[in-house]
């Protein structure tokens, strides 16, 4: 009992901080914005061609717009002081772990999720992709959080960390990528993508079992410093 | 043999023992190695038969193989020797791991680099977006990452543990990777490679294989002992064997 109403202060703090601070909460989606924008720039503005490669750079903007966010995950805490007396309460690090990286996603990985639909439009996505988008934006970017909240305890107490944190983490983010991506082309050319859906489902639940653990352990060490 | 195995545990985790141990170890997987890495070699270039449809191109096995077995091997041994030092508090455990990712790196480029040799020509290009190349070079990128981490963390114990971490949490994400990988490649281009399965050899192209990845593993295990030794002479220099030692070898 104790433990879940520290953690819901906890929650409730960082809330109202992300909510004062709107401008940093929409960084990650104009990065997203931009980044899908380029490429009608850079590569051809033809509808056709267009539709071919929207899912795949919707993910890749998604996955870097939501890489880029990481590094805020522990920073403020640990600028502060306070991530070290959060590690030293007795409730576990790792229900702390999770509580920040619930509030990541909501910060990053929903508002991505909600805005991935526009950017279908802007990049001529075939009418049968905006499903299959939203749903696993909805899965993966859950697992992008949870996989990220691993790199930003590794790297939170660098001060080079920002270049390091994408060397870590990228590798890991290919299977969501990939099966996110598939999920969107299996929807326009009229299969199902159940089965990409369970597999980041899949990915999802051992991810939310295992990264907090991980990331625990490497706050520990990154405190410890 | 349980108990031996134990006295052998507690005494490789004492960088003094596991530098007399592996002094003693080294000439014997250096010479070994060596032996069954020539005979595989020479065998397997100059009397295997030629592929009935690769002809002779197909001998780069003999290299590309063992390096891409070897250097996924590799990674799990630094995410086990990292297991070991964050549980048991293990030091020499962490420095193997230290020792091995650079190794296991190279590995993986040699089995990359030689896999584009290959490619050119059996699939006519350098480079093709196969399952099998593709996991490679993620794992060139774990690997990446791991050395990245003992660059950028100054302090060594930090540094060590925090690689430790990253090895661990990569070692369960390679399968994951590797088979959504697969997955992946399926899906897009079926059967447009089957080279890349593992044809059923034939005997005499498969034993040089087999004495190459074992000796290619012989002198893995050299390197590994060499740069552990490097890296405990540096870190125990002040220590009155290290500097007996130095001096025995200045005397002779």
């Amino acid at each position: 009992m104790f433990a879940s109403s520290s953690l819901m202060a906890l929650f409730k703090r960082d809330l109202l901080i992300a909510f004062r601070n709107r401008g940093e909460l929409l960084n990650p989606l104009m990065f997203f914005l931009m980044v899908a924008s380029l490429f009608p720039l850079a590569v051809t503005p033809d509808p056709k061609f267009l539709g071919l490669i929207a899912p795949g750079i919707i993910w890749v903007g998604a996955l870097l717009a939501t890489l880029l966010s990481l590094d805020l995950m522990f920073k403020s805490d640990y600028d502060d002081g306070s991530l070290e007396q959060i590690i030293l309460q007795p409730q576990p690090t790792l229900l702390f772990v999770l509580v920040k990286t619930l509030l990541h996603w909501l910060m990053a990985g929903l508002p991505l999720t909600l805005m991935a639909p526009l950017l279908g439009v802007m990049l001529a996505l075939p009418e049968g992709g905006y499903v299959p988008l939203v749903l696993s934006l909805l899965l993966g970017t859950p697992t992008l959080s949870l996989l990220g909240s691993i790199g930003a305890g590794l790297t939170v107490g660098l001060k080079k960390g920002g270049m390091l944190m994408p060397l870590l983490i990228l590798p890991l983010y290919i299977p969501v990528l990939i099966f996110a991506a598939s999920s969107v082309q299996a929807g326009i050319d009229g299969n199902t993508y159940t089965g990409h859906l369970a597999f980041l489902g899949a990915y999802l639940a051992l991810m939310l079992v295992l990264a907090p653990v991980a990331s625990a352990a490497a706050l520990k060490i990154s405190i410890a410093r | 043999m349980w108990s031996a195995l134990k006295r052998l545990y507690h005494q490789l985790g004492s960088p003094k023992w596991f530098y007399e141990i592996t002094s003693r170890w080294s000439p014997w997987f250096l010479w070994i190695g060596t032996a069954l890495t020539l005979v595989g070699v020479i065998w397997g270039l100059a009397f295997a038969p030629a592929d009935y449809l690769q002809g002779n191109s197909f001998r780069i096995i003999y290299i590309h193989v063992p390096a891409a077995l070897l250097s996924q091997s590799a990674y799990i041994m630094m995410a086990v020797a990292g297991l070991v030092g964050l549980v048991w508090k293990m030091k020499m455990s962490f420095v193997v791991g230290k020792t091995i990712a650079p190794i296991g790196a190279s590995l993986a480029v040699i089995a990359l680099v030689t896999g584009a040799i290959w490619g050119k020509p059996t699939w006519g290009t350098w480079w093709v977006w196969d399952a099998r190349l593709t996991s490679m070079l993620i794992l060139l990128f774990l690997y990446m990452g791991v050395m990245a981490i003992y660059n950028a963390i100054e302090s060594e114990e930090m540094a060590n543990k925090a690689a430790a971490v990253l090895a661990l949490v990569g070692s369960i994400n390679i399968p994951i990777i590797k088979y959504s990988v697969e997955w992946w490649n399926t899906l897009h281009q079926p059967a447009t490679i089957t080279l890349t399965k593992k044809p059923t050899m034939a005997p005499e192209m498969f034993i040089p294989l087999v004495l190459t990845i074992i000796g290619f593993y012989c002198w893995f295990a050299v390197w590994v002992f060499a740069r552990t030794r490097n890296e405990i002479l540096w870190r125990e220099r002040r220590t009155k064997w290290v500097k007996s030692l130095l001096s025995m070898g200045a005397n002779r």
